[in-house]
């Protein structure tokens, strides 16, 4: 099942006469309307008209989270506010978000891929899709609800949370799409054998999941517990948002949808492209993006590409399940956490730099963050009561800051391993 | 006002005994002490016969540690002599935050250390009742 045959099934020499047109055009594009890109192409010693095949988008400069954030708000955006139909803002660091703008063409193009996506994950005009990603500033809600707008299906825009209603509308409407984060997917079928629900009861056939990294077995333990076919998605809002690559029915890859992005694989940290099967960092360029094109983003997850031929008939280039970050950012129940956000929130409560460290961990299905903070001499009070306030304080602090909850536990000046001199930061125990 | 020492300890193995033993490397003799815990972590809290010695060696040993001022009261060792204390502070109005017993004694009298909320003339009002309190060097050299 395509969404759409020509394009998805394109034959590679055309895709590849399509790619080089369409980067001409965005790199042209960037080069007028963006005084940032242009002053970077321009230090490259790049002039318009040097790319004359797709190789020479090697010659291009990176682009980075912090190059996104420099430029905040609305600095990288290639045309002005009212061309802009929407905003997304991504879980950023310390400080100030990233944000990304979208036209109503770039609104278009990410409901097509997002077309594809439900489609490669099994959904047709006649599925009920419950989209219970988050909806709001996070790409994830509203990139799936436009998908499944567009193929025709019936949405259920019931975002994230609430678990029970979850399941009385999936019972009661007869869902046969879920989409969400894998998490919450093993979440909800805890809850589905808690309430003694009869799985052959429900109508679930197809899962598509993202924005967080997962594994095979997480996967077969959806699949079974759910009974569904459980697909893996891909995207990032700085990119367009999900939709920048799905898996098909033969869960072996996610196609990248490479006439709207060119995935490529680097050393991150020679910046040197790699070949397809080595490991290593994705970048993308955007091919057909208006209100916010990327050139060489720099995503920051470990993956790697196959360009073999995929049985489901789709041309497109497959990346591996991502395997990692280069970077120290973490991704917990979905939210998007940095160490250093965790710093800031203790210096709020603490006023002096803080030694602490992240452990996280996956009891059962659910992600587990647990801070540990050196008692410091300020922090210190003689009075257990003392101590249990600031225990909660912090965990309060990061709550607002993060939306997420963690358990807090004071320790010893000291007692958090350091090397060389530097303190070790988080410790990742999920076996992922 | 008697020096109390504070410290924080992680409810780990081998914790309490480490610091002991920091502290009698030093020379250091404990008067008193309570262990308040919670499921991960201590507060230890001593009299000892120098406490700014012991801050000293326990800052240098890496310790975080405390002095608060705390008061060292006399009550008479019968059944309820302790109830009699503190019904006379509940009645002062002074708010106990925590207290423990000593260990040795004065003549025939317990001795007891009280936290109180605030100690701004706390010795006063507990004088006023009829509770003796003792000076610091008493207690020190006790």
């Amino acid at each position: 099942m395509y969404w759409n045959k020509p394009y998805e099934c394109m034959p590679r020499e055309q895709l590849e006469t399509l790619q080089l047109k369409r980067l001409q055009k965005i790199v042209e594009k960037v080069f007028h309307n963006v005084p940032f890109y242009r002053q970077k192409l321009q230090e490259a010693g790049f002039e318009l008209g040097d790319i004359k095949t797709l190789d020479d988008i090697k010659r291009l400069p990176f682009t980075t989270k912090q190059d996104l954030r420099d430029n905040y708000p609305f600095g990288m955006f290639s045309l002005p506010m009212s061309e802009i139909v929407r905003v997304h803002v991504s879980s950023g660091t310390t400080g100030k978000p990233t944000v990304v703008g979208y036209t109503r063409g770039d609104i278009n193009n990410w409901s097509e891929v997002m077309a594809r996506t439900l489609t490669c994950g099994g959904a047709t005009k006649n599925s009920i899709v419950q989209v219970a990603f988050g909806y709001g500033l996070f790409t994830g809600g509203l990139g799936a609800h436009y998908g499944a707008e567009k193929i025709g299906a019936s949405v259920i825009p019931i975002s994230g949370g609430n678990t029970k209603r979850q399941l009385m509308l999936m019972q009661d409407f007869g869902t046969t799409v879920l989409a969400c984060t894998p998490s919450y997917a093993i979440y909800l079928a805890e809850a589905v054998e808690e309430a003694g629900i009869d799985l052959s009861t429900l109508k679930l056939k197809h899962g598509i999941f993202g924005a967080e990294p997962w594994s095979e077995r997480m996967r077969m333990e959806i699949e079974k517990r759910l009974g569904i076919k459980a697909i893996d998605i891909y995207g990032l809002s700085e990119v367009i948002g999900p939709g920048v690559a799905s898996e098909c029915q033969e869960q072996n890859g996610l196609h990248v949808f490479e006439d709207h992005f060119i995935p490529e694989i680097i050393d991150p940290q020679t910046g040197e492209p790699l070949p397809c099967g080595e490991k290593g960092e994705l970048v993308f360029t955007t091919l057909t993006k208006e209100g916010i094109p990327v050139i060489r983003y720099r995503t920051r997850d470990i993956s790697m590409l196959h360009d073999e031929e995929c049985a489901c008939g789709r041309t497109h280039i497959r990346m591996h399940k991502v395997m990692g970050r280069t970077d120290d950012m973490l991704i917990i129940r979905g939210v998007n956490v940095f160490p250093s956000q965790i710093e800031s929130a203790l210096l709020e409560v603490g006023d002096t730099q803080p030694h602490y460290l992240l452990i996280v961990d996956r009891k059962g299905s659910m992600d587990e963050l647990e801070i540990q903070v050196e008692v410091s001499r300020e922090m210190f009070s003689d009075k257990v009561k003392g101590l249990e306030g600031l225990e909660a304080k912090i965990k309060h602090q990061i709550e607002s800051l993060l939306g997420l909850s963690a358990k807090i536990k004071l320790v010893e000046p000291h007692s958090i391993p350091r090397s060389e001199g530097k303190a070790v930061r988080v410790i990742d125990k999920r076996k992922i | 006002m008697v020096k109390q020492i504070s410290l924080f300890l992680e409810n780990k193995k081998g914790r309490l005994a480490h610091v002991c033993r920091v502290l009698g490397d030093a020379g250091i003799n404990i008067r008193a002490l309570s262990l308040a815990d919670t499921a991960d972590f201590g507060v230890l809290r001593l009299i000892v016969d120098d406490p700014a010695k012991t801050n000293k060696v326990l800052s240098e040993n890496g310790f975080v540690a405390s002095i608060t001022d705390v008061m060292a009261i006399q009550v008479p060792d019968v059944p309820g002599g302790l109830a009699d204390a503190l019904e006379k502070m509940d009645k002062a109005g002074l708010d106990v935050e925590y207290m423990y017993a000593f260990i040795g004694t004065a003549s025939q009298d317990a001795l007891v250390i009280i936290r109180v909320d605030s100690i701004e003339g706390a010795v006063e009002i507990m004088e006023g009742c009829g509770i003796n309190v003792l000076k610091e060097e008493q207690v020190y050299s006790l």
